[in-house]
């Protein structure tokens, strides 16, 4: 029974979720919308990744969807509620009418894309995928969208800004739903109910800084009898108190001095580190203390989300740095993109030293282009590139030739601390290209950081 | 015992302890725990800033901790000439980097006096009030200046002006540097607390942090890309706050017992009348610019020169010295070619 009130609870707050949270748009009902689109998508995929489209079972999709549709048409009634307007979403939502007409279409697309199945199909749906992350990733594109948004609206497109489509939460969404089309592909998606596979695409604590879970394993610890004992209860709560602080003491000072556009042009050789390990740390707490603040939140419901951060900074190189930061999203690239596409290169006979070069160079552009795309968010995700082949190489070339440093504990403990010195520097000054808005300011704040007068 | 429970147990004593000391008054004091002039470089203004997350820095009420973190809390060298600035929003260098401050201007200038070299620290602070530079001028005497120089204008003069948020959280030092006495304001038990004095522990933190963006990059304030400039088509408006021509600027609604500080320091005073944007646009017969109409600046001029005449203060009027292509965003914010030249007018009078 509780297990059960856990399950309808997780998967209708979490839902509701997504609109509480979205942020407000300029587009009229754009804030509602987003989220409804958000609802429509993990519906589709979850029809169109049905093992067999007719073997549901009728009566669970008819209460799933039934409560979906409820939870929707409920935060669109609320505009009728002149004291509730502004509590779920941040303007009025529209009309019931057309949200009931809305969900109509998209339970009829459901039914017509269930019967489109095959992988040429699936292949469509992550590029669909990939585009909607693109749309929103893209600036000039996003403001396109906003533009003819505005104009489906009846507002002047002039205004359009890429500020109008922040679609809460999907770059999140989309990498679960194309991996779950990806394992669908290859056979290892577990069976679920619509309200299973609503709950893992836009788990409440997850929604705006991950961890991207694995549908298997998401489904294991929401199938399985919840309780809630105090050991576990009070884990929770020091998880979630250890994220506050992270995010909202340790982040959110060091974000009073960290690297920015503002600071960057004034930093002078020497002190100018100052500002950009205030970034490192801060980015870390910050995306940590969310992390902290998730896996808390899920413990109390029961579901442990996977780890993200692995004291990253501590570690000797830059592949074991990447094994440690943001683990949930490079593990998901390693599974879906890095392995499948050195095996196939593999399989073609290519040498190991460009597998490994195409592979990481590919897999980092992947990562930065997530982040967004922009000049600075390229070369950063190529710095890492650079890093991690040189590593490789490295490592390749050291393996045999250093072998007596391992012998030698002293000494390894020496390098060691070396080289998560050096390490921890070259992650720092590749934030200076995530930080930063343009290559020039990141070109000044280097020359600043590496006494590098010629740059200017 | 529970390891959690021994380390939460730890922690509640600490604060405990903590509280007890603050209630008893026994607390570090913020001077004590700044990290200017040691860890990170002395400012060369005092903190201050609308907008922290933009600005690199921040206003606060607590004086110590303002002159802590400024680089006149560093001792006095034997060879030094320590001159003071005081004044308002132009005299700290608004929409001017911190080397094209006045002050920075008059140490480029090298001046000797008495055999010493003369160091000119810059204490003006934005906002026009009389009484709000007689504090800080009575704080700046703790750091032994052997000159003041107090840059003034009609605005910081009138009563009704004077109730500025540092003399407001500093009560009972204003009053003292304006020779008034006020009760001082009692703390309650939960204001002397640790929760009661968060705000200013916060404010305290942020400071020194802020210390490693000014060592990193001399931002001390925001820069922004685009300002209104000085408006110079004028209103035909002839009031100057509550005042018209026929009430007259009456002389006791004016905080001329401000200067008393000064006079009371013994230390050589220069009062300067700051130089204003004089606008030749609409209306510029009725008014010299958005601050004032003439006949009020003109009352002012001829009450402040008596007073200091009566004073015997050294005064320099330099109401017209800079040019209206100098100003910047309001009648009284140089530009920095406006502020090298204020620099090299007062060259003369400083090293005299």
């Amino acid at each position: 029974m509780l297990t059960q009130i856990r399950n309808w609870g997780t998967f209708v707050v979490s839902a509701l979720a997504l609109f509480w949270l979205q942020p407000a748009s300029a587009v009229r009902h754009l804030d509602f919308w987003l989220p409804c689109a958000t609802l429509a998508l993990a519906a589709v995929v979850w029809v169109w990744t049905l093992p067999v489209f007719e073997a549901a079972n009728r009566r669970e999709v008819v209460v799933d969807v039934a409560v979906l549709v409820c939870a929707v048409c409920g935060v669109a009634l609320l505009r009728d509620v002149p004291a509730l307007v502004g509590v779920l979403t941040r303007t009025p939502p529209p009309e019931v009418a057309a949200v009931a007409l809305v969900m109509v279409l998209v339970i009829g697309a459901c039914a017509a894309v269930g019967r489109m199945r095959g992988k040429a199909a699936w292949a469509v749906g992550v590029a669909v995928l990939i585009g909607l992350l693109l749309l929103q990733k893209y600036a000039p594109a996003t403001e396109v969208a906003s533009g003819a948004l505005r104009v489906l609206q009846g507002q002047s497109a002039a205004h359009a800004s890429a500020f109008d489509w922040r679609w809460f939460g999907f770059s999140y969404v989309a990498f679960r739903l194309i991996g779950v089309l990806r394992d669908r592909v290859i056979g290892r998606l577990p069976a679920m109910r619509l309200r299973e596979f609503v709950t893992f695409a836009v788990f409440a604590p997850a929604l705006s800084a991950g961890p991207i879970d694995r549908p298997d394993r998401f489904l294991k610890d929401l199938r399985a009898p919840y309780t809630l004992m105090a050991p576990q209860f009070f884990a929770a709560c020091e998880r979630l108190l250890l994220g506050v602080f992270k995010k909202f003491v340790l982040a959110d000072t060091l974000a009073l001095i960290a690297l920015s556009d503002a600071i960057a042009p004034h930093l002078r050789p020497g002190w100018a580190w100052l500002p950009v390990y205030a970034y490192a740390l801060r980015i870390f707490f910050d995306f940590a203390g969310y992390t902290d603040m998730a896996i808390g939140f899920g413990m109390l419901l029961g579901v442990r989300l996977p780890e993200n951060f692995n004291a990253p900074y501590l570690k000797p190189n830059l592949t074991q740095f990447w094994n440690s930061w943001h683990m949930s999203l490079s593990q998901w690239f390693r599974a879906y993109w890095f392995n499948p596409l050195t095996r196939a290169l593999r399989i073609r006979g290519w040498e190991p030293a460009p597998i490994v070069l195409l592979g990481q160079v590919s897999t980092m552009m992947l990562i930065a282009l997530w982040h967004g795309v922009t000049a600075n968010f390229v070369l950063w995700g190529a710095w890492h590139a650079v890093g991690l082949f040189v590593h490789n190489r490295w490592a390749n070339f050291a393996r045999e030739r250093l072998s007596f440093v391992n012998e030698r504990p002293a000494l390894q403990r020496v390098v060691n601390m070396a080289g998560a010195i050096a390490t921890f520097h070259f992650v720092v000054l590749g934030w200076v290209w995530f930080a930063l808005s343009t290559p020039s300011a990141a070109l000044h704040a280097l020359q600043a950081l590496l006494f590098l007068p010629g740059l200017r | 015992m529970n390891e959690r429970l021994r380390i939460f147990l730890k922690a509640l004593a600490a604060y405990v302890v903590l509280n007890l000391i603050m209630l008893a008054g026994a607390g570090p004091t913020p001077a004590g725990l700044s990290v200017y002039n040691t860890l990170w470089p002395g400012r060369v203004r005092l903190p201050w800033g609308e907008r922290p997350d933009l600005a690199y820095n921040l206003s606060l009420g607590n004086l110590d901790a303002m002159f802590a973190s400024h680089e006149i809390a560093v001792p006095k060298k034997d060879d030094e000439f320590r001159v003071v600035l005081i004044g308002d929003s132009s005299t700290w260098g608004f929409l001017l980097k911190p080397e094209e401050t006045l002050a920075a201007r008059l140490n480029a200038a090298e001046m000797q006096r008495d055999g010493r070299r003369v160091r000119v620290y810059n204490l003006g602070y934005p906002d026009f009030s009389l009484e709000k530079d007689a504090l800080l001028l009575h704080h700046a005497m703790a750091y032994q200046p052997d000159m003041i120089v107090w840059l003034v204008t009609l605005r910081s003069f009138p009563r009704d002006a004077q109730g500025h948020a540092l003399t407001m959280a500093n009560m009972a030092e204003a009053c003292a540097a304006v020779g008034r006495t006020c009760e001082p304001r009692v703390r309650s038990l939960l204001e002397r607390t640790l929760w009661g004095r968060r705000r200013e522990i916060a404010d305290l933190a942020r400071l020194q942090l802020f210390g490693a963006a000014w060592a990193a990059s001399g931002l001390d304030q925001y820069y922004p890309t685009q300002y209104e400039p000085v408006q110079r088509d004028l209103e035909r408006d002839e009031k100057f706050r509550t005042y018209d021509r026929a009430s007259g600027l009456p002389r006791v609604d004016l905080t001329f017992d401000a200067f008393d500080v000064a006079a009371h320091s013994r230390v050589p005073l220069l009062i300067v009348n700051e130089p204003m944007y004089i606008s030749d646009g609409a209306n510029s017969d009725v008014r010299y610019n958005f601050f004032y109409p003439r006949w009020a600046y003109d009352a002012y001029r001829e009450m402040l020169r008596d007073e200091m005449r009566m004073r015997g203060v050294r005064y320099v009027d330099l109401w017209d010295a800079i040019p209206a292509s100098e100003f910047t965003n309001s009648a009284v914010h140089l530009s920095p070619r406006g502020s090298q030249m204020l620099a090299d007018i007062l060259v003369r009078d400083l090293e005299r």
